[in-house]
């Protein structure tokens, strides 16, 4: 089973707005409440109170600096969760077949029952989404809250992953890419949204949102058309005020 | 990549276990009755011996046996079934030599075959992965097999043939060095492409996702500074092919003269081990160090 | 391949129940639902129907449970039995603690009230806590606003009626060009985030002032990465440009401010500076129809902003030529300020002009007919899309006041306050300074104190002075140091009453409040005035109570500790009488319901207030036959009436439940919250969403809802009368005459017109030895000192570095993993470096409060929170350096008293790593011990 599925009838991921996100970590706690109190094992926490505490998180915010050659520095905050890849390779790596992709939605989950703790999915994975549970021994990560989605129990407006529900800024969109109609097929094609590490060849199903454009305002100096004064000084102020007056 | 004990001594031992007894599967030597229960027992000893570490790193050993269902598609499931299959035929071919005397040279040779196939896909398991640019090239399989026959030649004694495998498993070695040195940046990761953030500038982590370390770190994010790497390499290299062909060259064939050299091989080899891990990058680790982080250790 | 994927049973039970209340991770109070397993709290997410936070939850709500389950939560009351500091405590029963408390409360009461300070910290149920003090009768009240922002809140409220923080907000699904001033956070957290979302995808643009660019400024659009404290030069440069090329918005001004009122300019005139009145003391403008003076509210008047009117002999001329002459002068031209304010004269004029292009040249109009309070009908409601916010970056300066004002000006230059597009208030704002009380503060022994004890002084004679002109407040709140300290001055409490300085106190009650800690500069200093004994061994501040809910560093200073619950296991109301939770479009309060019981013998402070209240007998708390007259603070919240038909929460009144805002008590009220979500909210009528100050429809719907008791049309405040009286009095006018040493002071810096002047500290740390501005900032996944306890949130903020600029970074040749002594005039600080490059290049900053005291908060000793982690505290005092006058000069505002935490200026030098940041304290005895090796937090999968 740790083949790839050939094609996925959906495609169920996120698209995440660097422009958008603020860095607030809501995302983070709130994805570990939910998944900690759910699917599987508890995400837990070693030495939670002490020097090191060590603990299972299944989304996590990066906070990068960017200089570019002209203008001041940017600081863009980066959630990172796992991507649910078509060519996943933490799946074909997996001796137990407890790692897979469904066929139904493209999601990659891992089935703690059958996992044995070896670590090597978490090492195929580029990008850091698997954390192997201290306490459990098995691999946890993103389930695309595929407890929640689904799930008859909530409202139909609540079947979205937790983070999507909890993000204050607005800056996740979870949808199905399958779709070219969907939210995040649009918003991915209006505002290019981009792979992480393509070069690795993952071909990953979330996109990331850049960051528009920054500081492109342009100085102005004081001969510019938009600048013209209506007065000199206080004196004159007065004569503009009648003429301004009236004219209301 | 964190240097655990357990993988390191399971690669070494396994390692070494299966080239023996590859080259006692050939009849190189033809060994039969108690010599041959010895070189057996140390042969079946260092690769079973190897195989169990390896499950002291798992989360839940109890399920091991569902590591044999992906032979497919995983290289680790591929290396259960060809170990086991090794040890299988080397055992009926043991017993053969050990309790009647007469070596069954079809199941030694497929036996061989096995073992040889063992060490080349525990190697894949490593080279397979593209998250780890420095393992993942055609020289890692090369790497693990060279050191794998040249330690099994040392202990089955065979006199010019262990300095051949010796002195190609030192050119490996090197190469395996001066390439992977190389690999990273071949590969062209970098912050700015991990972030997707490149085509606005230069990018580095000014703040990582938590204070605290975390699982991936432990496991993934290990630096070592170059000067101490340098230092290794060369011990380990020395222990492992320079002192080994020496005493090999200069003393008499022998038991004491594999005794000797196996000894040195094995430093050397473990020191190399190590290097294996510790010098490899995983590109997990563009996420959460800032290019001063890896400035400053390179230092 | 799919047949042998796992069978999922994506349909779980999410859980049993669901109770819906509100949280407390902070002062936001955004509606949650609690899901329940077997009767435990299993998970918490956002109420979609609530009207702060539309179903969002922000990273500390969404850890809640976490914070319920902290191992630091206290037990039972405390008695100390160590030295105070050591954290040395006996676990006592209720019974004992509150006789202990009566025995040495009650006969302060009787003898001397003001003996008894009552401050109270994050405290969310100030219209109660204030009525118990009131009704004590000790003049010493105040919650934390001197040391957070009181500044923000005095400028909005005696220029417009209201203020940001959260009791406004920008029209977001409006506004195009939004300017955010010093804000990492703010109180109204989800609401600006959710803002801020809905801006960008409107395609809106931010423009950032900040030091530092990080959170809301990492999303801006424009980041201006002002120098701190020059805020307002920044801004009247910005007035400057607009009045020059006439981009504002002078039928705005002329209708809606105090622009046209016209100011005696007749200097040997005890009234000059003063509004020309008419007999009934309304102010005056000149009618541009009849050029005759015309009370200001007069139908049909059109006010001359250009009128020059002789009375009897005396010049008097409008506010808005005044103004003109001020700031069209060159010192505030955009080439004048640049440097002083690190952000390039061309920058300025380009950020003037877009402002001026978008609100004049994007101006919109919505069909909505409105009347005004003239009685003018305007047929539509005029857009402007320019909103402006800003928060503590602005407030927390010795010269906040004056900065925030000169951000309230620009804004109303616009036109842009109360209209679509634009700023808008949160009921119960705006509410002009005539609406507010004015401080109280003449306590009698055994009597309750005359009246309300904060409020907005008019002028000198609302100061609280004794008879012989002494501060009559322990705080010295309403003196002449900063006559206008709206929210009391508790960051000088402790410091005052060690001084004996103006009396000495017996008993520092303290609520909600880490003051041995975080809350307090100068911690170090604290600290040894809370453990500083006399010469008989006694303790200088004689007895401390406090009322914490988790192991904090102040409980180890206390002698008597009253264990609180958790925000899940009481009663609390969010009132309309307090700081509510409105939205623009409507009104709303809330309420907190115990969705859990503790597990422990902890009792929620506020019943533990009206037990108090009873036991002391006062007024306020008991019938006539002395019986309790309320049971819990639960029956204060459904019976309590401060007017007639108007309590504690204004929802589901009447005997029905069907009135709101005005009418009876309703004995179910409480379960008709809960009922509804937690909280109640009543939209604001469409013909009254917009210029509420002058919205005949908003004015009767805000009577008819309580929040006064008759129409209160009123101008917005350019020029602030009350500061002139001020002036008035120290150039020798009237009876109540400053002190000679504050004389210039008050001369100087109650200008009735926006100023700006560097930093007190700058006058004192001299640039070259301190060339550093060194500031703090919340972390949005952190609340102060109590994430630490917080098992999730520890993990994202477990330490803190100094966040250090290029250029220091390299003047310092730092490298990661590097430290450094931090020096200021009061203190030195060893600590962990980290570079950022989006930082002024002459800013340094940390996180806030996230260093710890070894042994607080139920953490392990080796906590990186104790040994990497710092305060910034330990360099700021809370005074000046002493002038050699032998007065003690407060490092605050001398307008509001405002804590001036961002003045700090501070010295760098690489050093070698200590073991440990530096300064080190022992560590304080755990009254909890300490928390699990593991946790799996799970109730039932
Ligand atoms: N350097 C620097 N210092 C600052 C600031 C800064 O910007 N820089 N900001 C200042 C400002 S604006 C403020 S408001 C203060 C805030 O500082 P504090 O007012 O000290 O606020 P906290 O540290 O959040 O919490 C105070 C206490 O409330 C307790 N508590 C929490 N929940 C409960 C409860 O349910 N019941 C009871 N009874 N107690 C509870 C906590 O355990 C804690 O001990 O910090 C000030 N200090
Ligand atoms: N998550 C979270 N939320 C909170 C709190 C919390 O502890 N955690 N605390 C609550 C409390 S009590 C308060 S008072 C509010 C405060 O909310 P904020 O006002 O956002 O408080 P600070 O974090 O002090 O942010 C001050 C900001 O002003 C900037 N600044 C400093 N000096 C200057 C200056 O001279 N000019 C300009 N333009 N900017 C400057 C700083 O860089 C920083 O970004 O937050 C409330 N909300
Ligand atoms: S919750 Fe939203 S805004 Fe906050 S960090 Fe996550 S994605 Fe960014
Ligand atoms: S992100 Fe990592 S874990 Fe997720 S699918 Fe891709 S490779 Fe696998
Ligand atoms: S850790 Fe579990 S899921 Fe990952 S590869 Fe090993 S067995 Fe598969
Ligand atoms: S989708 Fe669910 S599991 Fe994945 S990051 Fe969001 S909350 Fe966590
Ligand atoms: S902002 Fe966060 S912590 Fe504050 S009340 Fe809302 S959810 Fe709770
Ligand atoms: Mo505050």
């Amino acid at each position: 089973m740790t083949q790839l599925p050939t094609q996925t009838d959906k495609k169920l991921g996120l698209v995440i707005d660097l422009d958008t996100c603020v860095g607030c970590h809501a995302c983070v706690t709130a994805c570990k409440g939910w998944n900690t109190e759910n699917y599987g094992a508890p995400l837990s926490d070693i030495d939670p109170y002490s020097g090191d505490p060590v603990g299972s998180f299944l989304n996590r915010v990066h906070s990068f600096e960017v200089q570019p050659t002209a203008g001041p520095a940017q600081t863009v905050h980066m959630p990172k969760s796992c991507l649910h890849c078509d060519d996943a390779p933490c799946v074909t790596v997996c001796p137990t077949g407890a790692s897979y992709k469904r066929q139904e939605d493209g999601i990659v989950l891992v089935n703690e029952d059958a996992c044995i703790g070896c670590g090597l999915c978490a090492w195929a994975c580029p990008y850091g989404a698997r954390e192997l549970d201290q306490a459990a021994g098995v691999m946890k990560k993103c389930t695309l809250c595929v407890d929640r989605i689904y799930n008859e129990n909530l409202p139909e407006e609540d079947r979205v992953p937790a983070c999507v529900r909890t993000c204050p800024a607005g800056a996740r969109h979870f949808g199905d890419f399958a779709d070219p109609d969907s939210n995040v097929s649009r918003l991915t094609k209006e505002r290019g949204g981009m792979d992480l590490m393509p070069e690795q060849g993952t071909s990953p199903v979330n996109k990331y949102l850049p960051p528009r454009p920054k500081d492109t305002m342009k100085d102005l100096d004081a001969s510019a058309p938009q600048l013209a004064p209506v007065v000199d000084g206080p004196k004159g102020l007065l004569g503009w005020l009648d003429k301004a007056l009236e004219a209301i | 990549m964190h240097p655990a004990p357990s993988v390191i001594v399971f690669t070494v031992l396994s390692g070494l276990g299966f080239g023996f007894l590859a080259w006692l599967g050939l009849g190189l030597p033809a060994v039969t009755g108690w010599t041959a229960f010895f070189c057996y027992a140390l042969g079946f000893g260092m690769a079973v011996g190897g195989l169990i570490a390896s499950t002291f790193h798992l989360g839940n050993p109890q399920r091991a046996l569902k590591a044999f269902t992906q032979w497919q598609t995983s290289w680790l499931s591929r290396e259960a079934w060809l170990s086991v299959l090794a040890l299988v035929f080397m055992g009926l071919y043991a017993i053969g030599a050990v309790f009647f005397d007469t070596l069954i040279a079809p199941l030694g040779l497929i036996g061989a075959v096995f073992c040889f196939a063992t060490v080349f896909a525990t190697a894949m398991i490593y080279a397979q992965l593209a998250t780890i640019p420095r393992w993942n090239h055609w020289l890692t399989p090369l790497h693990l097999l060279s050191l794998s026959l040249a330690g099994g030649v040392i202990l089955a004694q065979q006199g010019s043939a262990a300095l051949m495998l010796l002195a190609i498993a030192g050119v490996v070695q090197a190469l395996h060095w001066i390439l992977g040195d190389r690999r990273f940046a071949e590969r062209g990761h970098t912050t700015e492409t991990a972030t997707g953030l490149g085509d606005l500038g230069s990018v580095r982590l000014y703040e990582p996702p938590h204070t605290g370390t975390n699982y991936l770190l432990k496991e993934m994010v290990y630096i070592v500074g170059r000067k101490h790497a340098q230092k290794l390499r060369v011990l380990g290299f020395a222990g492992m092919i320079v002192l080994p062909a020496a005493v090999l060259a200069l003393l008499p064939t022998g038991f004491v003269s594999a005794v000797i050299a196996i000894s040195f091989f094995l430093l050397g080899t473990f020191a190399s081990r190590w290097l294996f891990f510790a010098e490899a990058e995983h590109v997990v680790g563009l996420y959460y160090s800032s290019k001063n982080t890896q400035a400053a250790l390179n230092r | 391949m799919a047949m042998n994927e796992p069978i999922l049973d994506t349909s779980p039970a999410v859980s049993d129940e669901v109770r819906q209340t509100t949280c407390y991770m902070c002062a936001c109070r955004c509606g949650i639902n609690v899901h329940m397993k077997d009767g435990k709290v299993a998970y918490i997410e956002g109420n979609r129907d609530h009207p702060v936070n539309k179903g969002v939850l922000c990273a500390k709500g969404s850890s809640g449970i976490m914070q319920v389950n902290a191992p630091s939560r206290l037990r039972a009351p405390l008695k100390r039995t160590g030295p105070r500091g050591s954290g040395e405590f006996e676990e006592i029963s209720w019974d004992e603690a509150l006789e202990l408390a009566t025995k040495r409360l009650d006969p302060l009461r009787k003898s001397a009230p003001e003996k008894l300070a009552f401050f109270t910290g994050r405290d969310q149920s100030q219209s109660f806590t204030s009525f118990w003090a009131q009704n004590f009768g000790t003049p010493n009240y105040a919650a934390h606003g001197g040391f957070c922002s009181v500044n923000m809140a005095t400028a909005g409220i005696y220029t417009m009626g209201g203020a940001f923080w959260e009791f406004g907000q920008p029209d977001w699904d409006r506004t195009k060009l939004f300017m955010i001033f010093g804000v990492a956070e703010d109180h109204d957290s989800n609401p600006i985030k959710m803002g801020l979302g809905k801006l960008k995808g409107n395609g809106g643009k931010v423009i950032g002032v900040n030091p530092i660019r990080s959170g809301y400024n990492a999303i801006a659009d424009e980041w201006v990465g002002i120098i701190p404290g020059t805020d307002g030069l920044f801004i009247l440069s910005l007035v400057h440009v607009l009045l020059k090329i006439g981009k504002i918005d002078l039928s705005y001004l002329s209708q809606f401010t105090n622009a046209p009122c016209l100011l005696n300019e007749d200097l040997s005139s005890p009234n000059h500076g003063l509004v020309l009145r008419d007999a009934d003391d309304k102010p005056l403008v000149i009618d541009r129809a009849t050029g005759k003076p015309a009370p200001f509210d007069q139908k049909g008047v059109r006010p001359n902003l250009a009128a020059t009117y002789e009375l009897d002999g005396k010049i008097h001329r409008t506010v808005f030529q005044h103004m003109a002459e001020r700031y069209l002068s060159d010192e505030y031209s955009p080439e004048a300020v640049e440097e002083r304010c690190g952000v390039s004269a061309g920058r300025i004029r380009a950020i003037a002009a877009e402002l001026a292009r978008v609100a004049f040249d994007e101006s919109f109009e919505l069909k909505q007919p409105w009347t005004d309070f003239r009685g003018e009908r305007h047929e539509t409601m005029v857009g402007r899309p320019v909103s402006f916010h800003a928060m503590r970056g602005i407030s927390a300066h010795s010269n906040g006041f004056q900065t925030c004002r000169a951000l309230h000006v620009l804004q109303i230059l616009l036109g842009t306050v109360e209209v679509p597009g634009g700023f808008r208030f949160k009921p119960p704002y705006p509410k002009p300074v005539e609406a507010h009380p004015t401080p109280h503060c003449h306590s009698k022994p055994d009597c309750p104190l005359d009246g309300p004890h904060l409020g907005f002084v008019r002028g000198p004679d609302d100061l609280a002075l004794k008879e012989d002109g002494t501060p009559a407040r322990i705080d010295k709140a309403f003196t002449w140091d900063n006559p206008m300290s709206a929210h009391g001055l508790m960051h000088m409490v402790i410091s005052n009453a060690h001084a004996g300085d103006p009396y000495k106190i017996d008993t520092l009650f303290l609520y909600m409040a880490n003051m041995a800690w975080n809350s307090s500069m100068n911690t170090r200093g604290v600290m040894e005035m809370l453990t500083d004994k006399d010469e008989n061994g006694d303790y200088v501040i004689p007895n401390i109570i406090y009322s914490d809910a988790y192991s904090s560093e102040m409980v180890a200073y206390a002698d008597l500790i009253l264990p609180d619950t958790t925000y899940l296991e009481r009663h609390d109301c969010i009132s309309l009488l307090d700081r509510p939770i409105c939205e623009a479009d409507g009104a709303a309060d809330a309420i907190r319901w115990p969705v859990i019981e503790p597990d422990r013998d902890v009792r929620g402070f506020q019943s533990v207030l009206v037990d108090l209240g009873v036991r002391l007998g006062l007024p306020g708390f008991i019938n006539e036959d002395g019986s309790a007259k309320y049971k819990d603070y639960a029956d204060y919240i459904v019976n309590h009436q401060r007017r007639p038909g108007i309590g504690p929460l204004a929802g589901f009144r009447g005997e029905d439940g069907t009135q709101f805002g005005r009418g009876e008590v309703n004995p179910d009220q409480l379960d008709k919250y809960i009922e509804n979500g937690g909280f109640f909210v009543e939209h604001v009528p469409e013909e009254a969403t917009f210029y509420k100050p002058w919205n005949q429809a908003y004015q009767d719907w805000a009577v008819k809802l309580g929040f006064y008791d008759k129409p209160q049309p009123y101008l917005f405040q350019l020029y602030v009368e009350p500061l002139r009286r001020f002036q008035l009095a120290a150039e020798g006018h009237g009876d109540r005459q400053p002190p000679e040493h504050l004389r210039e002071q008050i001369k100087d810096k109650m200008d009735p017109l926006p100023i700006w002047y560097p930093a007190l500290e700058d006058a004192h740390a001299d640039e070259k030895d301190y060339p550093v501005h060194a500031l703090t900032q919340r972390p949005m996944a952190m609340y102060h000192s109590w994430g630490s306890q917080n098992a999730w949130l520890r993990q994202i903020h477990g330490q803190n570095p100094l966040y250090v600029p290029n250029k220091i970074w390299a003047e310092n040749e730092f490298q990661e993993g590097d430290w450094a002594k931090v020096t200021s005039i009061h203190g030195e600080i060893t600590v962990p470096v980290a570079h950022m490059a989006a930082l002024n290049d002459d800013t340094v900053w940390t996180w806030n409060a996230i260093g710890k005291r070894k042994g607080a908060w139920a953490l392990d000793e080796t906590a990186p929170e104790s040994t990497k982690g710092f305060l910034l505290n330990h360099l700021i005092h809370e005074l000046l350096p002493p002038k050699g006058d032998g007065l003690r000069w407060a490092n605050s505002d001398p307008i509001t008293g405002q804590a001036a935490w961002f003045d700090l200026r501070v010295r760098i030098e690489k050093t070698d790593p200590p073991a440990e940041s530096q300064p080190e304290f022992p560590a304080i005895k755990s009254p909890v011990g300490k928390g699990p090796k593991i946790v799996r937090q799970k109730v039932r999968s």
